[in-house]
C-alpha cells in the first residue's frame, strides 16, 4: 500500500504541475501580452480555464494532505525551514484565486477590473516561481535541521542560485504549457498566431532557464549533471523529451492542436520523472548529507493503509467526474461570457 | 507580541475567516437547489434569476473559502509543526477523505456555474445538489478532525510516544458526532439568517420586492428550522463536554468550585482572582441538570483542575454566553415566524417581523465565531487534549508576529472586498435579475 500512496503523491504533483501549471501559465501569458490584445486574451483564457480552475488546484491539496498524513516528518521539516517561501506562495494563491473569481463575478464592471487584472497576472507569476523555489530547495541540500541562527535556518535554506533558477524554470514551463494549451482554444487566426509565437518564446526561455539551472547547480556544488545524465533511464527520458519537442514543433507547423498538448505534457512528465527518479525514495536532501525518505520517514503502517484506501476510493469518484467535466466543456465550447 | 501568541492569533484569524466562507459554501447550494427546483417545476422566471443571482454570490464565497482552506492545510504545519508531526498520521484520515469531498465539490461547482443551458436541466440541478452534499460532508470531516483534538482517540500515548495508531478509531472519536451536528446546524442558522436578513432589508427598502420576497422565504425557512433544532444539539454537546472536558465546561460557566446541585450562571462578569462571578443570574441545580440530566449531580469545578491546565476563564465564559444569547434571540424570531406562518398570516406583511430578521443578519455568524472560540480557547492550554500542550507545538521560527500582521492585512482587505462585491451584486439585482 505504501507504493500506492507514493504513486498517488507523484501523480498529484505531476497533475498539479500540468493542470495547475497551465493554469498559472495562462496568467503569465496575460502578464506578457501587449495592452491591445489583453482583452481578447482574457476572454479566451476565461473560456479555457473558467470551469476547471478550481479543480486544477485541488491537486495541491491532495499533495499536501498525502504529505502530512503519510509522511509527517517530511511535511513538518519543510514547514519549518521553508516557512517563508511557503507563506509567499500561499499569499500568491490567495491573491490569484480571489482576483480571478472577482474579476468575473463582480456585478459592476469598472476600474476595479484593473486592480483584479493586475493582481491576477502578477500573482500568476509569483506563485509558481516560489513553488519552483520550494521544489529546488528540497533537493539543494541547504536545509539544515540543526541550524540555530535565523539566516541559515530560515533564509539560506531556500535562497540560493539553484532554487531561484528552478523557480524561473518552473515559471517558463507553466507559461509554455499554457501557450500550447491555448492554441487549441481559440478559433481566431490572429490570436492563434500570437499564442504560437508565445509558445516559441517560452520554449526558448525554458531551455535557457533549464541551462541556468545546470549552471547554478554547478556554482552551488550540486551534482545535477550526474543526477540527470549519470544513469541510463534518466538519460533516456531526457532524450525522449528532446525528440518529442522536435516532433511537437513539426505537428504545430502542421496545425495539429490536440496532439501537441499531449506532447507538451509528455515533456513535462519526463522532466519531473528524471529529476525525481534518481533520488527516489529520498525527497528532501539535508545539509548534513542526510535525507528524508518516503520509505523511512513514513507514518505508521495502519495510517498508510487507510490513506491508500482513502485515495483509491476517492479516485473512483474524482477521476470519472473530472474527466467528464473537462470533456463536457471541451465539446460544448460556446462563448461563456 | 511574542511568537506563541502571534501563532495562536494567526491561526484564530485564519480559522475565523475561513469558517464564514465554508458555512456559506456548505449551505447556499441547498438554497439554490430549492430555488432551482421551483424554476424547473413552475417555470416562474424569478426563480431562475434568483438561482443565478445566488450562484454568483456563492462563486465569490466559494473561491475565497477554497483559497483560505488551502492556506489552512499549510498553516497547520507552518505554525504547529510539532503537532502535525505526531498528529498528522493519527487524525489525518478525515482530511484525506475531505480531500475527495472537496474535489468533488469543485468539480460539481464547475458543472453548476457553467452548465446553464448546456446540460439536461435536471442533471444541472443535480450537480448543484452535489455541491451542497459534498460541501456538507467536507465540513463534517474537518470538524471530526477538530473533535479529535478535543477527544483524542485511536492511539496509545506511552512514554511520550504515540503507538498502536488506528486512524479509523481516531476519526470516529467520542466528540465527532456532537461537534459535527452542532456545526452543521450552526452553518444553516448562520447562513440562513444572514441571507434572509439581507433580503429582508431590501424588501423593507421596497426594492424588487417580488424577487427578494421569494429569496427571503427560502432562506428564512432553513434558518428558522435550524434555529429551533440548534438548542437540542447544543444540549447533546453540553452533556458530551461535561463528560469529556470538564475543564472546558467549568470555564464556559465560570464554575469555580466543584459542587452538587450546581447553579447555571447566566451572563455576569467572572472575577478569576476571587473565584466568583458578579452580576450574574443564577438558577440553582440547573447546571447539574443540563450537564448530567439530574438536578443534584456533582459538577466538577475549576478547583479540581491543576492551575496550569485551566483554560482562560473570562474569554471562554463570555464567548459561551454570547453564543447562547444569540441562539436564544434567533430561536425567538424563529418561533414568531412559525406562529406567523401557521396562525397569523397577516404578520408576514408586517414590517416589524422583517425588521427583526434584518436586525438578526449578523447574529448567526457572530454565534458561530463565539462558539468556535469556546471550543478552541476552552481546550487550552492543550492542542491535543491532555496529551500535548499548544505551547510545545509551535514553530521554532521567530518573527511570526510579522506573518500575523501580513495575514491580518490580507484577510481584512479580502473581507472588505467581498462585502463590497456583495453590495454591488445586490445593487445590480434591479438590472440583472428582476425582469
Amino acid at each position: 500500500m505504501l507504493y500506492v500512496v507514493i504513486a498517488f503523491l507523484w501523480t498529484a504533483i505531476l497533475l498539479y504541475l500540468l493542470l495547475g501549471g497551465a493554469d498559472y501559465g495562462a496568467g503569465i501569458i496575460e502578464l506578457f501580452t501587449s495592452e491591445n490584445n489583453k482583452a481578447q486574451t482574457r476572454k479566451t483564457l476565461y473560456r479555457a480555464i473558467g470551469p476547471v480552475w478550481e479543480a486544477n488546484h485541488m491537486w495541491l491539496i491532495i499533495t499536501i494532505v498525502i504529505l502530512f498524513v503519510g509522511f509527517p516528518d517530511i511535511y513538518s521539516r519543510m514547514s519549518i525551514n521553508l516557512h517563508i517561501p511557503l507563506t509567499i506562495m500561499l499569499l500568491g494563491i490567495i491573491a490569484r484565486g480571489t482576483a480571478f473569481t472577482f474579476r468575473h463575478y463582480d456585478a459592476v464592471v469598472d476600474d476595479m477590473q484593473h486592480l483584479y487584472n493586475k493582481i491576477f497576472a502578477y500573482s500568476s507569476f509569483v506563485t509558481p516561481f516560489f513553488l519552483g523555489i520550494i521544489a529546488g530547495s528540497a533537493v539543494s541540500g541547504k536545509i539544515d535541521p540543526s541550524a540555530t541562527d535565523f539566516l541559515s535556518a530560515y533564509i539560506f535554506s531556500w535562497l540560493d542560485w539553484f532554487s531561484v533558477a528552478v523557480g524561473l524554470f518552473t515559471v517558463t514551463i507553466c507559461g509554455f504549457l499554457a501557450a500550447i494549451y491555448l492554441i487549441g482554444e481559440t478559433d481566431n487566426e490572429k490570436e492563434k498566431k500570437m499564442f504560437v509565437s508565445k509558445a516559441l518564446r517560452l520554449n526558448i526561455a525554458a531551455v535557457v532557464c533549464g541551462g541556468l539551472v545546470f549552471i547554478a547547480a554547478t556554482l552551488e556544488g550540486i551534482p545535477l549533471l550526474e543526477w540527470v545524465f549519470g544513469n541510463t533511464i534518466g538519460l533516456a527520458a531526457i532524450i525522449a523529451a528532446t525528440l518529442s519537442l522536435i516532433f511537437l514543433w513539426y505537428l504545430l507547423y502542421k496545425g495539429k492542436t490536440g496532439m501537441i498538448r499531449l506532447l507538451a505534457g509528455f515533456q513535462v512528465t519526463m522532466i519531473l520523472f528524471t529529476t525525481t527518479f534518481r533520488h527516489f525514495p529520498n525527497i528532501v536532501i539535508l545539509k548534513n548529507g542526510g535525507y528524508l525518505s518516503l520509505l523511512e520517514h513514513r507514518g505508521h503502517d495502519k495510517t498508510i493503509e487507510a490513506l491508500g484506501w482513502a485515495l483509491l476510493l476517492g479516485s473512483i469518484f474524482i477521476l470519472p467526474a473530472l474527466f467528464y467535466l473537462i470533456y463536457s466543456f471541451q465539446r460544448k465550447r460556446i462563448d461563456l461570457h | 507580541m511574542d511568537n506563541f501568541i502571534a501563532a495562536r492569533s494567526q491561526m484564530a484569524l485564519s480559522l475565523g475567516f475561513h469558517i464564514i466562507f465554508s458555512c456559506i459554501g456548505m449551505v447556499m447550494p441547498f438554497f439554490m437547489a430549492v430555488s432551482h427546483f421551483y424554476w424547473l417545476r413552475t417555470n416562474e422566471v424569478v426563480y431562475k434569476n434568483l438561482t443565478k443571482a445566488w450562484s454568483k454570490g456563492v462563486a465569490i464565497f466559494f473561491a475565497t473559502g477554497a483559497v483560505s482552506g488551502t492556506v489552512l492545510s499549510f498553516e497547520l504545519g507552518l505554525l504547529w509543526p510539532e503537532f502535525m508531526k505526531h498528529a498528522g498520521p493519527i487524525f489525518g484520515m478525515p482530511f484525506s477523505l475531505e480531500g475527495t469531498a472537496f474535489f468533488i465539490e469543485a468539480i460539481a461547482l464547475g458543472f453548476f456555474l457553467y452548465g446553464w443551458d448546456r446540460f439536461n436541466p435536471w442533471f444541472h440541478w443535480f450537480t448543484g445538489v452535489v455541491v451542497g452534499v459534498s460541501g456538507l460532508l467536507s465540513g463534517i470531516l474537518v470538524v471530526a478532525a477538530n473533535a479529535w483534538m478535543n477527544s483524542p482517540a485511536g492511539f496509545d500515548y506511552v512514554d511520550g510516544k504515540y503507538i498502536n495508531i488506528d486512524p479509523i478509531k481516531a476519526m470516529f472519536n467520542d466528540a465527532w458526532f456532537s461537534q459535527a451536528l452542532h456545526m452543521c446546524i450552526a452553518a444553516f442558522v448562520a447562513t440562513g439568517f444572514a441571507v434572509a436578513g439581507v433580503h429582508a432589508v431590501m424588501i423593507l427598502k421596497g426594492k424588487n420586492v417580488h424577487f427578494h420576497t421569494k429569496a427571503f422565504k427560502i432562506a428564512a425557512l432553513f434558518a428558522t428550522v435550524a434555529a429551533v433544532l440548534q438548542p437540542l444539539s447544543g444540549d447533546v454537546s453540553a452533556k458530551d463536554v461535561a463528560q469529556r472536558q470538564p475543564a472546558k465546561l467549568a470555564a464556559m460557566e465560570s464554575h469555580f468550585y466543584t459542587e452538587k446541585s450546581a447553579s447555571l450562571i447566566i451572563g455576569g462578569i467572572p472575577d478569576v482572582k476571587n473565584k466568583e462571578v458578579n452580576y450574574a443570574v443564577k438558577i440553582p441545580g440547573m447546571l447539574s441538570f443540563l450537564a448530567h440530566g439530574d438536578f443534584t449531580t456533582e459538577v466538577k469545578g475549576l478547583d479540581q483542575i491543576p492551575a496550569d491546565e485551566q483554560p482562560p476563564v473570562a474569554i471562554t465564559h463570555f464567548a459561551f454566553q454570547i453564543m447562547v444569547a444569540l441562539g436564544m434571540i434567533m430561536l425567538s424570531i424563529a418561533v414568531l415566524y412559525f406562529i406567523a406562518l401557521w396562525k397569523k398570516r397577516d404578520w408576514l406583511q408586517r414590517k416589524w417581523l422583517l425588521k427583526l430578521f434584518a436586525m438578526a443578519t449578523p447574529m448567526g455568524f457572530l454565534a458561530v465565531e463565539a462558539g468556535w472560540t469556546v471550543t478552541e480557547v476552552g481546550r487550552q492550554p492543550w492542542i491535543i487534549n491532555g496529551i500535548m500542550k499548544t505551547a510545545d507545538a509551535v514553530t521554532p521560527m521567530p518573527g511570526i508576529q510579522y506573518s500575523f500582521y501580513l495575514y491580518t492585512a490580507v484577510y481584512v482587505s479580502l473581507a472588505i472586498l467581498v462585502v463590497f462585491m456583495l453590495y454591488r451584486q445586490i445593487k445590480m439585482v434591479d438590472k440583472l435579475y428582476d425582469i
